[in-house]
């Protein structure tokens, strides 16, 4: 088996299996208080460091680059109750627009 | 009849078609890094099969393109798998928060849990830790065949297409994630949690693998700890 498939392989088992772990085991269960309480804060925590490795995050670096405008963008349009859509269209019309002219 | 007679209205719950529906827009996004990945590792020497079995079966963006970048610059088969699996570790708490309301059999909680991605998830999120799985089925069947039909044009048809990302496709991600955030931060705790989440997740990029900070800022929701 070459290296490819064997990453290709060991990847998705180990993926699917991850993914797998919570709904298999815990299904339709409700959890503890104490731990549900936890998991309430998981949303807000993990999508706002998802918004800020993604729009800051290069590899191992911080960089400021297109994406800040694209997201300030967005963040404008969130404020202003703009549809998802338009939104996202935003962000990455005012990222493109950057980079050609930079 | 009064213009008014249809402004007031039971909030409808939502359904499959209302996770398909809130995912298009996204999907396109998605889509174009299906063949950004596709392009990728089809110069990364991968073949044309191998890149779309492993967006069927891996379906997880990031973690796909550290193991590719990994094998490309000639990397051993445990550092591109340890990378993905850091990566894609979030998916344990993430799978976690939805188990409670995958109440089917296990076939179908299993197929529930591969559907969950990032976007999926935070779009069948109902806020203050709830999540409905209808959106979620809907939702990350929409995400699954852009991101596979995405990379097979990829892989196939890169050169025509080009590099999708200067199209600004990468911006697209952090700003839906910050429209699905915004909703919410309706308690203080919540907006402790997503500004300690942030800044666990900046300030560890410099010094830990791609994956780490991600999944580090979950610890953010420590802040629910209640004696």
């Amino acid at each position: 088996m070459t290296a490819t498939w064997l990453v290709v392989l060991l990847v998705g088992i180990a993926t699917i299996i991850i993914k797998a772990i919570g709904p298999i085991l815990l299904g339709g269960r409700t959890l503890p208080p104490r731990i549900s309480s936890l998991i309430g804060l998981l949303a807000p925590a993990l999508l706002a460091a998802l918004v800020a490795i993604n729009t800051f995050g290069s590899g191992r670096s911080l960089v400021i680059d297109a994406r800040v405008l694209g997201v300030g963008a967005a963040a404008i349009a969130i404020w202003r109750k703009a549809p998802l859509l338009l939104v996202v269209v935003i962000a990455a019309a005012v990222t493109a627009t950057a980079r050609a002219v930079t | 009849m009064s213009p008014d007679a249809d402004g007031v209205r039971e909030p409808r719950e939502r359904d499959h078609r209302d996770g398909v529906r809130s995912t298009l827009p996204l999907a396109i996004a998605v889509a174009g890094f299906g063949v950004s990945f596709g392009v990728l590792a089809r110069a990364a020497g991968m073949g044309s099969a191998a890149p779309i079995v492993m967006s069927a079966t891996t379906f997880a963006g990031s973690a796909q393109f550290a193991a590719t970048s990994v094998l490309s610059t000639g990397g051993s088969v445990a550092t591109a798998v340890v990378a993905a699996v850091l990566l894609n570790a979030r998916y344990a708490p993430i799978g976690v928060s939805v188990a409670p309301y995958l109440t089917g059999s296990w076939w179908s909680r299993f197929i529930h849990g591969q559907l969950v991605v990032d976007e999926s998830w935070a779009i069948a999120s109902e806020g203050d830790g709830r999540f409905n799985p209808r959106v979620l089925l809907g939702a990350g069947l929409t995400l699954y065949i852009a991101w596979v039909a995405g990379t097979t044009l990829g892989v196939f048809f890169g050169d025509v297409i080009g590099d999708p990302s200067r199209l600004g496709l990468d911006a697209a991600f952090p700003a839906l994630f910050l429209a699905l955030l915004v909703p919410q931060l309706t308690s203080a705790r919540a907006k402790q949690a997503a500004v300690l989440g942030a800044a666990i997740g900046l300030a560890l990029t410099p010094f830990t693998p791609p994956g780490v900070p991600i999944i580090a800022a979950s610890a953010a929701c420590l802040l629910g700890w209640k004696r």
